[in-house]
């Protein structure tokens, strides 16, 4: 066994580098140092220029000027605008996310139980919407809640109601909107955590007496624990910078983070604002995210 | 007469809850009206002007570009990334590359559009390329987050792959790399699939990013749909709407009675083992 070992080691050497510099390379150049021109970027002035921002670090006349802004990080702090968007963003993310486990939990627990030859039908059911395409089922829904839409009108038939109920530009709308576009992505992780869920422990607590609720508080939810922050972090953060789901379903009322960085970006055309905010919308998801990585990286290097 | 459990009914009302926004979509792709709330009659005309209208079917033929290379791309990164992190020790920089593989899974996309466009701003600036952004800027940016998804597909299945083959293989003395090719690529190959597959509708799917990072010359197709949609409800749309999730839905079905015919296959050889009496 040693020869081999060493026979691995002197074959791998040279390639077994080459193996981890060009991912580690590649997501380093276009995943990790993005951040840091982000931050760059955070702390410069915007300027009438092509790129619309001043450069921090200049040399001219045997002079280097360094010159860092914080104003931006100061303007987002005393405008209210932003401060309303950042706890918009959050609460509705946090409560569309609650939504999600609340239904997706039953789903995945439902899922776990069924027969074996169904298990694998009922993920493909569950999965098939979101390789289909996000904007189009976001979509369909601006058809089903609008004014003169498919509930306005049925109601409006039925007699139930005389004038429509404005559903689409609402919170409401937004939120339904999130639980829809990312409750395969709360199933799957917590299917995955209830199929290895060891059936005896339930019985052990069953035959000792337990009720089923009680089981499920004390011995079921516990010992999902990981499906159920993976499957939560998978909605909240996304959630928490969506731009599209409140840009097409959301109304003036709705300040989301996403929306506002889109509009400082793509019509303001303020760079450092739209830097600054990416950089704190990123300081308040790094608990999340970090949270999502540990469990993640268990799951990968067991 | 089985007892219907609070689960169950709930794993039917979420499959309706996903399915029904879908087939209302469907069902209006066929409405002659154009207010698309309103059910005019039968017909197919949505259908023949959305291949008439030459920017979508433009914005069609890119995105497939962009997505088959960009899945191609992250299926090669993201296996190696993949081997990296199963097989291989603790060396320096293993943590970087794992939180560098799971953080572009939930990253806002606002976030990672805007800081690849100043990336690729500055390497302008700089070195002088990329030029004019456009298919290859987005090209790079989708290979970035699509090959975060495709190593955890395959590392999923490269840990549950029964080490003492390769092992074997070895110790008759194939080269790591032969090794790697005959034995590990085979047994790893539908993952491989899968990982590409996912990629591959992940790209086509991506507007935010795109948004960003593309230039005047390259429209993807949720780039043209978006704008539409943002005007209101278009039954164009709908009926593209009906043409991916019909695409999507054969695709799936396909993969399913793939994966069931091996899965029979496997189970007939087992049992003609055990009958033998070996």
């Amino acid at each position: 066994m040693s020869n081999f070992t060493a026979r691995l080691w002197r074959l791998f050497k040279p390639s077994r580098r080459w193996v981890i510099a060009v991912p580690l390379l590649w997501l380093t150049l276009f995943f990790l140092l993005p951040f840091g021109i982000v931050l760059k970027i955070s702390l410069s002035q915007a300027a009438i220029s092509v790129p619309p921002y001043s450069a921090i670090v200049d040399y001219a006349n045997e002079t280097l000027n360094i010159v860092v802004t914080f104003g931006n990080y100061l303007f987002l702090a005393t405008d209210t605008l932003y401060v309303s968007a950042y706890w918009g963003s959050v609460k509705i993310a946090l409560l569309a996310t609650v939504l999600c486990l609340l239904l997706g939990y039953p789903m995945a627990y439902a899922m776990a139980r069924a027969p074996a030859h169904w298990q694998l039908v009922l993920l493909l059911l569950v999965m098939l919407p979101s390789w289909t395409s996000f904007l189009i089922r976001v979509y369909a829904w601006m058809g089903i809640l609008s004014n003169n839409g498919l509930i306005n009108n049925t109601l409006i038939w039925a007699g139930l109601i005389d004038s429509p109920i404005r559903m689409l530009n609402t919170n409401f709308a937004v939120i339904l909107g999130i639980v829809y576009a990312y409750l395969p992505f709360m199933v799957l992780p917590l299917y995955a955590n209830l199929t290895r869920l060891d059936m005896s422990l339930l019985e052990a607590a069953s035959d000792l007496g337990s009720r089923k609720l009680n089981t499920l508080i004390t011995v079921t939810l516990p010992l999902s624990k990981g499906g159920i922050i993976a499957g939560s972090m998978l909605v909240f953060i996304p959630a928490v910078g969506e731009f599209v789901i409140p840009e097409l379903l959301g109304g003036p009322n709705t300040v989301m983070i996403g929306k506002i960085l889109w509009a400082e970006f793509f019509h303001n055309r303020d760079w450092p604002v739209a830097s600054a905010l990416a950089m704190v919308m990123l300081a308040i998801l790094i608990v999340p995210i970090a949270l999502f990585h540990r469990y993640q990286s268990r799951e990968l290097e067991e | 007469m089985r007892k219907t459990s609070f689960s169950g009914v709930m794993l039917v009302a979420g499959l309706l809850f996903l399915y029904l926004p879908m087939v209302v979509l469907i069902v209006y792709s066929f409405n002659s009206s154009r207010l698309v709330t309103v059910w005019a009659g039968f017909s197919g005309r949505w259908y023949f002007e959305l291949l008439r209208d030459g920017q979508i079917l433009a914005a069609v033929w890119t995105s497939l570009r962009i997505a088959f290379f960009s899945a191609t791309m992250a299926v090669c990164l993201g296996t190696l990334a993949a081997f990296v992190m199963v097989r291989f020790d603790r060396f320096r920089g293993k943590t970087a590359l794992s939180s560098m593989v799971t953080a572009p899974l939930v990253m806002p996309e606002v976030i990672t559009g805007l800081s690849l466009l100043l990336l690729f701003v500055h390497m302008a600036q700089l070195i002088g390329w990329p030029e004019d952004r456009g298919m290859i800027t987005i090209w790079i940016a989708h290979t970035t987050f699509c090959s975060a998804y495709v190593a955890v597909v395959v590392a999923s299945r490269l840990r549950e792959v029964d080490l003492s083959i390769e092992e074997a293989a070895m110790d008759l003395g194939a080269r790591p790399l032969r090794t790697f090719f005959q034995i590990t690529l085979p047994v790893i190959a539908p993952a491989l699939a899968a990982g590409w597959l996912l990629a591959f509708t992940l790209s086509l799917d991506d507007l935010v990013i795109a948004s960003f990072v593309s230039g005047p010359g390259a429209t993807t197709l949720p780039m043209v749909v978006f704008s539409s949609v943002r005007m209101g409800v278009s039954p164009k749309i709908n009926a593209l709407a009906t043409l991916i999730i019909l695409t999507v839905s054969l695709a799936t079905f396909f993969a399913w009675y793939l994966m069931r015919r091996s899965e029979a296959r496997r189970r007939q050889a087992m049992w003609q083992d055990v009958t033998a009496g070996r």
